[in-house]
Order: C-alpha cells, then sequence, then structure tokens
C-alpha cells in the first residue's frame, strides 16, 4: 500500500489554514470535476482530492494522519505504526456513504475500520442509500448505428468485499446497441450500477454511445458527411460517380459546372429513424498531377485555348 | 462472464420522464427537480407536475446538475450557468471538431 501525499494532492502546505484547505479544494474540484474538465484523468485527480479534502478538512482526521509524521514520500510503501490511531476519535462526518468504494486503500487503511457507514451501521445517517449510477464510453463503429449491434463492454469497478475492504471488480456486460443510435446518445441500464446500502436500490449503468473515427465518414446527429473528390471534367461536364454509404456504394450524379466545396444530399441516408438522417456529399476539386511530358503539354494547351481569370475580382493585372 | 445480453433504454427523443422517475434517477427528492424546473433548468411538457413530461436531455442534465451542486456546493443559479456554459462548449468544441475534419 502506498502512502498518499494529502497534503501534496492540494498543493497546499502542512501548516495550510483550514480556510486555505478549502479554497484548494473548491479550486480543484472545479478544475477537475468530471462533468467540467475534459482532461483525460480527471476523474481519477477528482476522486484523489476528494479523498485528500474529507481528511484535510475534517480536524480529527487531519490531526491523526499528521500524526504519521512530514517523512513519508507519496509512493512510498506504508504501514501504519503498530500505536497509530489510539487515542482519535473519528465521528464519522463528512463521509458520504454514495461514496463508498472510492477511497484509496490507504485511506481504508486508517480511517476504513472506524467509518460506521460504509459497514452498515444502523446508527448512521446513510443507512438506507440508493447506490452510485455508474457511467462508461461504448466504443463502436458507425456501421453498427446502421444496423444494431450487441457489443461485449468490460467495465472496471471499485466495490466493497464480504468484510468491507474495497476491491476492483472486472465484469463483461453483453449490450444490445439499437439501431439508430447517435455520437453522445446515452442508454440507460436500469439496476446495473452500484448495489445500494441497507437495502437500498441498486444505481443505473449510462453508457455514452461514441463512434471509432472513420476514415472518411464524419457524423453529425443524425446525418453523415463526406469529401468526395472529383476530377475538373467531372466536376465541369458532370458525371455519374460511385459513392460509398454505410449501407452500400450509391450511383451519384454530379451535375455540370459542379464547383469545389459543393454539397449535394442523399435523403434518407444517414443514421436510420423516423425520420432517417440525410447523407451530404460536398465536392473537393482535386488537380491531376503533371509529371510526364504529355501532361505538362496538355496543361499548356489548355492554358492557350481557356481564356480564365480565376482572380478577376481581386482587381489585379492578370500575369 | 456473462453471456446474457441487457437491453436498456435509449435515451432519445422519444423517451420521456415522469417528475417519480427524475427525482428517483437523482436519488434525491421530487422538490428538488421542481426547484431545477423553476430555475429553468429543466423544461418539461405539460401544465400540472402530475403531467409533466421530460425529455431524456433533462435527464442527463438534472443527474449532472446533481453532482455540480453537491461536489461544488453550487446553489442553483450556478448550476443553472455552469449547464449552460458546458452546453455551449460542447457544441463549439463539437463544430471545431468538424472543421478540424475538413481540413485534414
Amino acid at each position: 500500500m502506498d502512502y498518499k501525499d494529502y497534503y501534496k494532492l492540494m498543493g497546499v502546505e502542512r501548516d495550510a489554514s483550514q480556510d486555505e484547505i478549502k479554497r484548494a479544494y473548491r479550486k480543484l474540484a472545479r478544475k477537475y470535476h468530471p462533468d467540467v474538465s475534459k482532461e483525460s484523468d480527471a476523474e481519477l485527480r477528482f476522486k484523489e482530492v476528494g479523498e485528500a479534502y474529507a481528511v484535510l478538512k475534517d480536524p480529527e482526521k487531519r490531526a491523526a494522519y499528521d500524526e504519521l509524521g512530514a517523512d513519508w514520500k507519496a509512493g512510498q510503501e506504508f504501514r501504519p505504526p503498530p500505536d497509530w490511531g489510539t487515542g482519535f476519535e473519528f465521528s464519522g462526518s463528512g463521509f458520504d456513504g454514495a461514496n463508498a468504494g472510492a477511497y484509496s486503500d490507504f485511506f481504508e487503511q486508517l480511517f476504513g475500520q472506524s467509518m460506521g457507514a460504509r459497514r452498515g451501521d444502523p446508527s448512521s445517517r446513510h443507512f438506507q442509500a440508493r447506490g452510485e449510477d455508474h457511467h462508461a464510453k461504448v466504443l463502436i463503429d458507425l456501421e453498427d448505428a446502421y444496423s444494431g449491434a450487441t457489443r461485449a463492454i468490460s467495465l472496471r469497478a471499485p466495490a466493497l468485499d464480504a468484510s468491507g475492504h474495497v476491491i476492483t471488480k472486472d465484469r463483461t456486460l453483453n449490450v444490445k446497441i439499437p439501431k439508430g443510435v447517435m455520437q453522445g446518445q446515452k442508454i440507460r441500464l436500469s439496476g446495473q450500477g452500484s448495489p445500494g446500502h441497507g437495502g437500498g436500490t441498486a444505481g443505473d449503468l449510462y453508457l455514452e454511445i461514441e463512434f471509432r473515427p472513420h476514415k472518411f465518414y464524419r457524423p453529425d446527429g443524425k446525418n453523415i458527411h463526406m469529401s468526395l473528390p472529383v476530377t475538373p471534367w467531372e466536376a465541369a461536364l458532370g458525371s455519374t460517380v460511385k459513392v460509398p454509404t454505410p449501407i452500400g456504394s450509391v450511383d451519384l450524379k454530379i451535375p455540370a459546372g459542379t464547383t469545389n466545396g459543393k454539397t449535394l444530399r442523399l435523403k434518407g441516408r444517414g443514421i436510420p429513424g423516423s425520420p432517417p438522417g440525410d447523407f451530404y456529399v460536398t465536392s473537393e476539386l482535386t488537380l491531376p498531377p503533371a509529371n510526364s511530358d504529355a501532361e505538362k503539354e496538355f496543361y499548356k494547351t489548355m492554358q492557350q485555348e481557356m481564356p480564365y481569370n480565376p482572380r478577376g475580382h481581386l482587381e489585379v493585372s492578370r500575369s | 462472464m456473462t453471456a446474457k445480453i441487457l437491453t436498456g433504454t435509449l435515451l432519445d427523443d422519444q423517451v420521456h420522464f415522469s417528475l417519480t422517475e427524475i427525482s428517483e434517477a437523482c436519488a434525491t427528492r421530487r422538490e428538488w427537480v421542481v426547484e431545477l424546473v423553476e430555475e429553468g433548468i429543466l423544461e418539461p411538457s405539460g401544465e400540472e407536475r402530475s403531467h409533466w413530461q421530460f425529455s431524456s436531455d433533462s435527464l442527463s442534465r438534472a443527474i449532472c446538475a446533481r453532482r455540480l451542486q453537491r461536489d461544488l456546493e453550487l446553489n442553483l443559479a450556478g448550476v443553472a450557468l455552469a449547464l449552460d456554459l458546458m452546453d455551449e462548449i460542447e457544441s463549439l468544441r463539437n463544430r471545431l471538431r468538424n472543421t478540424e475534419l475538413l481540413n485534414e
């Protein structure tokens, strides 16, 4: 078990006042709140800061923690001294039963044994509490949204074992992904969150849909966008080209005189639903390379035969 | 490992929740949800409380509001402001992501 430096985690000195600790907590909580922060380790940091604050804001626990001494380093292998904790009395205030299982082994070792709330102590105000909701992301392919799919989702969550210790529990759920889901939508699985405390109902599991980035499809709600490279002659003369969509390729008619960045709509070829989304194709004019002599000759012919000035509106002379 | 296939509720614009369902999902009192409506954080359809219908967006917003209030000790006006700003950031991020993909 590793020692945790709660002062360092909160960025305060060991002699910080209760007000300073509170200010540091407020600031860090806003920074790392999982709903607000987009930093990848936000949830972990938020929990660490929450644990540090749970100890340091409570004068009893802070005194007990300080008793360990200032010589410990974060991450150092830790065993509490044999006589540690004698003479301290913990009231258990400030602990939220709903957060049971959220604290580290280090915390459990120091304060866990005196926390009535986690042992189902009938005197606890959290005697009956609903289990925490769990949240997870599920990564699927865009094609899955067109046809529906069943995905095995591996989840790792802290849980309490029979003797009340925190353990990490792995589980795999097979979840049906319904046809027509969109990026960012959530699926609620009732009762798949943490078990309730003292007979309370279990929390729910929320799965947020995220599409694996696709090589050329870009989902936007129910609609899909795609950039379609076309040659100058296809755009100028008009033509019919094959375009891939997640439900098979289609023949798309490019009208004569199509300019770069023009968007064509394939109605109803977006993500299914009522109504289904649309599929948008944006033309991307590409220039053929002029590598060989023959190719260069062809560009020269165009230069001579086609009196075209794309910079007319810039009001400068042509060359 | 289980072979059972779970089917959840897809929280799309087809599903609606009652006042009681929202308060249960947030593990809180109905009065708290009513306060969210009074603050303009949630906008149910239906005139009377007993007929209120909440969208699935409302469910996500209510759960997020509950966490923000609990963890950051915000009042409801602060929660409302945070949620509105988070929505705006989210939509800007989406626009940015699509623009970046377009320019790739």
